[in-house]
């Protein structure tokens, strides 16, 4: 029986590919085809940017049910859905509604047709360079032509030819004989950053992306546009022929280069890191991250990564297995206790590293713990004035009220002579304050960190750790989101995740089995940190989950929030 | 580069036609002015156009460089546009082209895309193709600066020059 | 008012009917707003502000007049598509780029009538609420935007521009704001841009239609030279009584523009529909020059598609369906459009069989790759494609899928673009492939294929010939 189905309030009927699907009032055409399994191929449309519908790749086929004639009935078809009148003219998917009784074609003859055309439109003026181009197997010149294109050209003229290699900014090259003019760098560049600094010079087929000469494409958000552009015009300076992206592996983590806790994908193959960019959380960085994050990475490619576990004797630092680093470790800081002892931990450690650290605190009766502060300038886009990446799982598992108030405290213990040793994690004392003298006049100073930094020349014993993209664990950044980090690559030499270094030191005060694994740490935390309860490793997921409420929002969130209600993007 | 007093004035002038928070409207009234009072729109002006409307300097190279009116380098003393299109192509523009240059001097061999315009030697004449000029029926036409002329044939080419000597 | 005197050898033709160009060559006349209060000037304005602005829009809707800038939309419907409850400034435009080649009417008017365009200006602006108009010019037009700005200081010291005007609440303001030499800023919305300060690039529509999110996102209504003239001359007579002038449907008078291969081109005023081909071209201009015959016609405009002499046309009008030549079209927007072509802005090009159509459709193709602004894909890489097959042809380097290649980048383009760029552009190929292949098959015999192709396409054409 043919039931009519009436549109309800928020939904609509839409046929797609001769399916019927029902989807939000407002839906772009494009979008509905996406929950209909029957993707669209497009160039300039990207969901968080305005729509121009230049590129003219997803035109689709469209109909709509013939206005009823007063006093008639509308023709239905077997399933109760109005019959569709077919448009002659294609539309574009991309920036069109769907409405009541829509029906959309992607796989017809004149689809089809378009696709082909406009394919080899693109690619009659492209140079075809993909051998030594950077886009390689991730352009969707590439992958479309396969799918969309003819095999074979008709091109018979002279190509146009166009600027390359043009240095548009100190992170990105340009080559103008690739570029579709999708305009998506431009239209991110003006919308999302407020940075209009590219536009198109020139016209018709000599239309050409460009900047000023005077105003270079230099904000902290330019890379963004690398990888958005949908071919290889836009290629970064610090990742261009270092690597074929096809035999990258990707990661799913987190920049750890403040408290956004922008969630990222690193490319890494055999061990190095390649690139890393933002993998698309639209509770924390929307698809965006900062320039100066995805630099991060090369922090790890630090020629004084420390690769071995040391101890000091007389006035060097020998080389011991990771036994005798963990005992000594562990019986001179256990010499100490109360006021004796201090610990400094850092907000960039993770939520387990930083559970253990309290664990070991505890089991060493130490007298203060606290984390060091770092703010530098944030913006009022991504990037945060606190620097560390966890400073709020440091409050919430450390139980610091103020992080970063209790240094002074050390600092007056070792000048009184209080404290007389240190465990230092993931900080360089020299670097925020502390002394060569101040610190001499200790007995005990242990350190775990990733970098043979100044402190380490003067700690007792040396603990070599991991850096961000070598370990697992949990962060919660600004807006309180608590997300997950995972280990892209193995951190060099003997060199150990932080966690396991820690949770070696409690083994070895207390004597105790501890938990071998880090989501057993996790679940241990569970039950000891309220903000975790009923929450499990795998729980948090890809996106992460919200643990607090710190009152911070996102103003670049909030910014495209409001563009969505708008209408003018879908978000 | 000296922006002149009454420029700044018809500039401003100018601005004024627009909604206050729309002044990027008055990009092309600005740089017609530049190009008046200089003869072409070269960097400086670019920058102080953009300034002078709060945008990038981009968004007038963009402009500059769209719109077949502007030039970014010095022409002659006189400039000669002569209508391309069909009509007064028909009418036999091409010879009238030829003609022009022959007697003023000029060679189009280096002409391209990118710089359409060729200089007489003397710096007196300056020449471009333009596309239709829309007076169809009187070709083929040219316009000398602002001044417009019709039934400019081969044969008429001298005299129109010799107006401009 | 007393029938002008006109300038000797410009005397309007007795098939004329001068409406719109009533004072163009006339004896005595000048531009100066005196001549125009003279002749009667501004009482339609002054009888339009003892209306109500819905009963001017209702003369106009009634009066049938249909845009005179190519498309031949209704004016007062498109003026009635400004949102009911709009609280945002509303903005007429006057679209002053003439610019499709084979039109040069707008010209005329701006230099000897612009007081005639101020008014038709002024009633629409008070018809749609405007309170802002702006006339966008066409940079080539120089004098013609010294003439008009001109004319509206003389408008704004009469006491016809400006707030209060003629005792009433009605306040409005005109600008000349001049282009740069660009044909896509006819396009309503490129133009638009354009006045935005931002490249012209046309905006996709929906949602951009401009009546309701126009110039500054607010409502806007473009309307043409001549069709705010019009507006005069509705208000003037009445809707009822200026839409029986020419035919139903097909209302009012309209200014053709003659260029080409005939005796006497012109501008000709005449009512729509009551003239045919064949009586514009034999009688109007002349007929074809000494012992040329009649090869083609391009009737609405370069991007029209062109009609062959020797096709014949389906077309119906009163009577029923009837096969009819050339030379018998009515000279409307839907006898032409019902002949396959267009009666556009109204630019007719004719052509002798002196012509060879390999070099006029080279020509057209070479003004609009020059002209397409380049947003959208099929008709930035497409224009420019269509140019360089026909150069190499016209340069002796044909091969015998030119012609079918051709037209198929003509078909790759039509339909598939933001604005009606993409017609423009490919109509004219399509046609011309389509109506004359023979002539193009004469130049695909690859007789200097060395010198025209480049390097790599050799390759490639040495394929082709295998193939073929």
């Amino acid at each position: 029986m043919a039931v009519s189905k009436k549109s309800s309030e928020d939904l609509v009927n839409v046929q797609v590919d001769g399916h019927w699907i029902r989807v939000p009032k407002g839906t772009r055409m494009i979008e509905a085809c996406k929950q209909a399994a029957a993707e669209v191929p497009h160039y300039c449309y990207h969901p968080k940017l305005t729509s121009p519908g230049n590129c003219r790749m997803c035109l689709v086929e469209m109909g709509m049910p013939p206005r009823p004639t007063p006093g008639e009935e509308a023709e239905l078809d077997a399933e109760g859905h109005a019959k569709i009148n077919w448009m002659p003219r294609p539309v574009i998917a991309c920036a069109n509604t769907v409405a009541e009784g829509m029906g959309i074609r992607t796989q017809s003859l004149l689809a089809k047709e378009c696709r082909q055309g406009v394919m080899e439109f693109l690619l009659i003026n492209h140079p075809l360079d993909c051998p030594i181009c950077d886009q390689a197997g991730e352009c969707t010149l590439q992958e479309y032509s396969v799918e969309h294109g003819n095999g074979q050209s008709r091109f018979l003229e002279s190509k146009v030819k166009k600027p390359k290699n043009v240095d548009i900014g100190p992170r990105i090259r340009l080559d103008d004989e690739r570029c579709v003019l999708c305009s998506r760098c431009v239209r991110f560049s003006k919308e999302v950053v407020d940075d209009d600094v590219l536009g198109f010079v020139d016209r018709g087929s000599h239309n050409t992306l460009a900047v000023h000469p005077d105003r270079k494409l230099e904000n902290n958000y330019s890379l963004n546009t690398v990888d958005i552009c949908p071919v290889g015009a836009l290629t970064s300076n610090d990742f261009r022929f270092k690597m074929r992206v096809w035999f990258m592996r990707e990661t799913k983590s987190l920049c750890t280069g403040c408290a956004r806790g922008c969630n990222t994908l690193i490319g890494s193959r055999e061990g190095k890191i390649y690139r890393q960019g933002p993998r698309e959380n639209n509770k924390v960085n929307s698809a965006w991250m900062c320039d100066s994050g995805r630099m991060e990475y090369h922090r790890l490619e630090d020629p004084a990564r420390l690769t071995d576990p040391m101890i000091k004797r007389g006035r060097t630092h020998n080389v011991v297995d990771w036994t005798e680093a963990i005992c000594r470790a562990a019986k001179d800081l256990s010499r100490f206790k109360g006021d004796e002892l201090a610990i400094i931990a850092s907000g960039g450690m993770t939520n387990e590293e930083l559970y253990l650290t309290r664990t070991l605190a505890e089991s060493l009766e130490a007298g203060v713990v606290d984390v060091v502060k770092r703010s530098g300038s944030g913006d009022d886009y991504l990037s945060h004035s606190d620097k560390n990446p966890n400073v709020n799982g440091a409050r919430k598992i450390l139980k610091l009220r103020s992080p970063g108030s209790r240094l002074k405290l050390i600092h007056a213990g070792i000048a009184e002579g209080k404290i007389k040793a240190l465990l230092v994690l993931g900080e360089d004392l020299l670097d925020i304050g502390f002394s060569e003298e101040e610190l001499g006049g200790l007995k005990c100073m242990v350190l775990v960190h990733m970098i043979a930094n100044p402190t380490a020349k003067m700690s007792t014993v040396v603990l070599p750790g991991a850096g961000y993209a070598e370990k697992r664990g949990s962060m919660i950044n600004a807006t309180g989101r608590l997300q997950r980090l995972n280990k892209a690559i193995d951190s060099p030499g003997l060199s150990r995740e932080d966690w396991e270094i820690l949770q070696g030191l409690n083994r070895a005060v207390d004597g105790k089995d501890e938990v071998t694994e880090l989501v057993d740490v996790f679940g241990e935390m569970t039950s000891a940190v309220s903000i975790f309860k009923g929450l499990s490793f795998a729980g948090i997921g890809d996106l992460g989950v919200d643990v607090m409420d710190t009152g911070e929002s996102v103003p670049l969130l909030e910014r495209e929030a409001k563009r969505v209600r708008d209408g003018l993007i879908v978000g | 580069m000296e922006i002149p007093k009454e420029l700044e004035k018809s500039a401003d002038d100018a601005i004024g036609h627009y909604p206050p928070e729309e002044k990027r409207s008055a990009a092309l009234p600005l740089l017609h002015l530049v190009q008046q009072e200089f003869g072409f729109i070269n960097d400086d002006a670019i920058s102080w156009v953009a300034d002078k409307l709060a945008v990038e300097p981009i968004k007038i190279l963009e402009l500059v460089t769209f719109y077949p009116g502007f030039r970014q380098k010095a022409p002659g003393e006189y400039h000669i546009r002569v209508c391309r299109t069909l009509s007064c192509a028909m009418a036999g523009c091409h010879k009238t082209m030829e003609k022009i240059c022959e007697i003023a001097g000029i060679d189009r061999s280096k002409v391209s895309h990118h710089d359409p315009i060729a200089v007489s030697s003397d710096g007196k004449f300056s020449i471009e193709f333009a596309e239709c000029l829309a007076s169809c029926g009187t070709g083929p036409v040219c316009l000398v600066g602002d001044d417009f002329h019709e039934e400019v044939k081969p044969e008429n080419a001298k005299a129109l020059l010799q107006q401009y000597k | 008012m007393a029938n002008p005197r006109y300038i000797s050898g410009k005397t309007p033709h007795s098939r004329e009917t001068r409406m719109i160009f009533r004072n163009v060559d006339r004896v005595g006349w000048n531009p100066s707003i005196e001549k125009y209060l003279e002749d009667g000037g501004y009482n339609s304005f002054k009888k339009s502000l003892k209306m109500t602005p819905s009963e001017v829009t209702d003369e106009v809707k009634a009066s049938g007049l249909r845009g005179r800038g190519g498309a031949g939309f209704p004016t007062g419907v498109k003026w009635g598509f400004i949102p009911p409850n709009n609280s945002k400034p509303v903005y007429l435009i006057c679209n002053a780029d003439e610019s499709e080649p084979g039109t040069f009417k707008d010209r005329y008017i701006l230099h000897q009538d612009p007081h005639q365009l101020i008014e038709g200006i002024l009633i629409s602006s008070y018809a749609v609420g405007a309170k802002i108009a702006y006339i966008y010019v066409r940079e080539e037009f120089p004098e013609g935007a010294v003439i008009l700005e001109r004319a509206i200081e003389e408008a704004r010291r009469a006491g016809l521009l400006g707030k209060k005007i003629a005792g009433t609440g009605f306040e409005c303001e005109i600008y000349v704001h001049r282009g740069a030499g660009a044909y896509i800023c006819g396009e309503e919305t490129g133009l638009i841009e354009s006045l935005e300060g931002k490249r012209p690039y046309p905006r996709i529509k929906p949602p951009y239609f401009p009546a309701a999110l126009g110039l500054y996102m607010c409502p806007t209504i473009v309307n043409n030279v001549e069709s705010l003239c019009h507006v005069k001359h509705v208000i003037s007579m009445g809707g009822d009584k200026y839409s029986r002038l020419g035919t139903p449907r097909n209302t009012g008078t309209r200014i053709l523009c003659v260029s080409g291969d005939v005796r006497k081109p012109g501008y000709f005023e005449i009512e729509v529909g009551k003239l045919t081909m064949g009586e514009l071209i034999n009688d109007l201009c002349g007929g074809m020059k000494k012992g040329r015959k009649l090869k083609a016609v391009i009737p609405g405009g370069s991007s029209a598609k062109v009609l062959r002499a020797d096709e014949t046309y389906t077309i119906r009008d009163g009577e029923g369906e009837k096969t009819i030549g050339l030379s018998d079209i009515p000279m409307d927007f839907d006898s032409l459009a019902a002949c396959g072509s267009m009666a556009g802005s109204g630019g007719v090009i004719v052509m002798d069989d002196s012509r060879d159509m390999a070099w006029v459709l080279n020509n057209i193709n070479t003004f609009y790759a020059h002209e397409s602004c380049g947003q959208c894909t099929p008709c930035r890489e497409g224009s420019l494609w269509m140019k360089k097959i026909t150069d190499r042809m016209l340069e002796g380097g044909g091969v015998p899928s030119d012609v079918e290649t051709l037209a198929s980048v003509g078909d790759n383009i039509a339909g598939r673009t933001i604005c009606a760029f993409g017609e423009a552009c490919s109509w004219p190929t399509q046609s011309f492939v389509a109506k004359f292949p023979e002539e193009f098959k004469k130049h695909t015999k690859r007789r200097n294929v060395g010198k025209a192709l480049n390097p790599e396409a050799k390759v490639a054409s040495a394929g082709i010939k295998d193939k073929h």
